[in-house]
């Protein structure tokens, strides 16, 4: 893919993030105020209101939506940053490799996560 | 014939950060990377953090290693940063597509540049930021 | 030119030096100039080489801001030495160093060959499938005034390298063809004559290419011509941006109008002298 695609995705996730990722800092960080998808006492990311919205597959598709978007821009936007260090070809393809690497593995990890809170949110409400 | 050494007058790093002399998109720019990178450190650690609730781990409330008044401050700034980072990325989204920098005209001194066209821009989206950034405080001490 | 002493001010110049054959290294030497209103960062200078120290080394050629030899840091920031006046930009001192960003020669002489380089590698001229059309001088290309003015802000640059010393990506990337390059580029493929576009696509949206441009203005900022490099830069992004989702209609380029076209002469115009209307083809 050449550069001008990726930037145009880059730019892209970035307003898919704008969107996301605000949602779920309205609802961490303004929680005081918003009190958006916690309805038990306590801050926001208390137990009670993480269990909560895993059992909902809106957060589970959203966390893995997430997850996948602000890996991709993030990773990206460093190895922009990395790559205007005039670094020799073979550091920056060791770095493409290494970013490829920590980010699918990453994205693994909490695809998984995700998937697996939802399961037992819903197992802890049957049981 | 010898071959006289040139110095390099490349500013490196420091170049980025520039001296005192530099304008308003200058330090949007400094400080959009110095956030990203804030950012991207914390969800890193984010996406390992939050993977542990499966095992039932939660670090980040009760007598969790995370529950301290340290790292809530930390979870502060990186919300302040995200909303910084939000703003001025948006901004940069149209300026970059070409949307708000004006057209090509004549310049005529003293020059109105492109910076000048899309300055109301950043000025709004710098204190739809400071807006967040106040929210954000606000929720943290009622919270 | 002597003024009257009340007139003058005395500024100690903080000028970069370098030499070569010295082994030195780069260092700073101090000199105390008489500064009248007016005088420029040039006129400083000549008056350092003149009666102080005859071995200050810089480039400049017309001394009014057209030839793009004399751009310098002037306190930090990159300007033409001859359009700066010392007093606008100056209380008692000044500091004056070579561009950043660029190979020094000697003292507040630069390399700018790199920059030439990569201007050259965007095709900075007219591209068009048929060579023979454009070298041919017969007939004439025709362009309306608000065509004209789709490029000719940026046709406006002297490349004298303000915008690259300015530039913070150049500052650690080398490869990065930079403001002066790209804004060449945008200035052709916004010209209703050219038909290069898609060719320089793959250089300005290479990896070296305009999307190494993060928008922190310094280029627009410094320009002492006004070309504006930041737009233009973000101009060529939406153009590379819609190429790529194939979004842009392809226009073809103006067509060559042969003979004298088709318009009428306005009354009260004189006809011009023959002489300077007949083609190569006539004599």
């Amino acid at each position: 893919m050449n550069r001008t695609r990726l930037w145009i995705l880059h730019m892209a996730a970035g307003v898919v993030l704008f969107l996301v990722l605000g949602m779920h800092m309205a609802i961490m960080h303004l929680g005081g105020v918003s009190h958006l998808f916690a309805p038990y006492a306590g801050t926001a990311d208390s137990i009670q209101n993480s269990l909560f919205r895993d059992r909902m597959p809106f957060f589970t598709v959203s966390y893995v939506l997430l997850l996948g978007v602000a890996l991709f821009h993030g990773l990206y936007g460093f190895r922009t940053i990395l790559f205007e260090l005039t670094l020799k070809r073979a550091a920056e393809r060791a770095i493409t490799v290494v970013l490829l690497v920590v980010g699918l593995g990453l994205f693994a990890l909490g695809t998984w996560a995700a998937v697996a809170a939802h399961g037992m949110a819903l197992a802890g409400v049957k049981g | 014939m010898t071959v006289l050494d040139r110095r390099s007058n490349r500013l490196g790093v420091w170049g980025w950060l520039g001296g005192g002399r530099w304008g308003m998109e200058r330090y949007a720019y400094i400080l959009h990377r110095i956030t990203g990178l804030a950012i991207l450190l914390y969800l890193l650690l984010h996406i390992v953090v939050t993977s542990f609730r499966v095992e039932g781990i939660y670090l980040w409330t009760g007598n969790g290693f995370l529950h301290s008044p340290v790292f809530e401050m930390g979870e502060y700034l990186v919300f302040a940063a995200f909303a910084y980072h939000a703003c001025n990325g948006l901004r940069l989204v149209l300026v970059e597509l070409g949307v708000a920098v004006g057209k090509p005209t004549e310049p005529v001194f003293p020059y109105k540049t492109s910076l000048n066209v899309q300055r109301p821009l950043l000025i709004g989206m710098m204190f739809l930021a400071l807006i967040l950034v106040a929210m954000g405080a606000y929720a943290e001490l009622i919270g | 030119m002597q003024r009257t002493d009340e007139s003058m001010r005395t500024v100690t110049f903080h000028v970069s030096r370098y030499q070569p054959e010295g082994k030195r290294g780069a260092y700073v030497e101090a000199y105390d100039v008489p500064v009248h209103e007016g005088m420029t960062v040039l006129e400083g200078l000549h008056y350092i080489k003149d009666n102080l120290d005859s071995t200050l080394v810089w480039r400049y050629s017309c001394r009014m801001g057209v030839c793009g030899s004399c751009g310098m840091l002037v306190n930090g920031r990159p300007r033409l030495a001859c359009t700066t006046q010392i007093l606008h930009v100056a209380g008692g001192h000044l500091a004056v160093g070579p561009l950043p960003n660029f190979e020094i020669i000697r003292d507040l002489v630069p390399d700018l060959t790199s920059m030439f380089e990569k201007h050259v590698s965007i095709q900075p001229h007219i591209l068009r499938k048929n060579e023979e059309e454009v070298n041919s001088t017969e007939g004439e290309f025709y362009q309306s005034p608000e065509q004209l003015e789709q490029y000719l802000q940026f046709a406006y640059c002297i490349k004298c390298g303000c915008c690259m010393a300015a530039c913070p990506t150049m500052a650690t990337d080398a490869r990065y063809l930079g403001p002066m390059p790209l804004t060449a580029a945008q200035r052709y493929n916004a010209d209703t004559r050219d038909d290069g576009r898609q060719e320089r696509n793959l250089q300005t949206g290479s990896p070296a290419g305009v999307f190494r441009c993060h928008y922190g203005g310094e280029c627009s900022r410094v320009c002492p011509k006004g070309v504006d490099p930041a737009k233009a830069l973000q101009l060529l992004k939406r153009r590379l941006v819609l190429d790529a989702l194939h979004l842009f209609r392809k226009k073809e380029p103006c067509r060559k109008l042969e003979g004298s076209g088709s318009g009428e002469v306005l009354p009260n115009i004189a006809a011009a002298p023959a002489h300077t209307v007949q083609c190569s083809g006539q004599s």
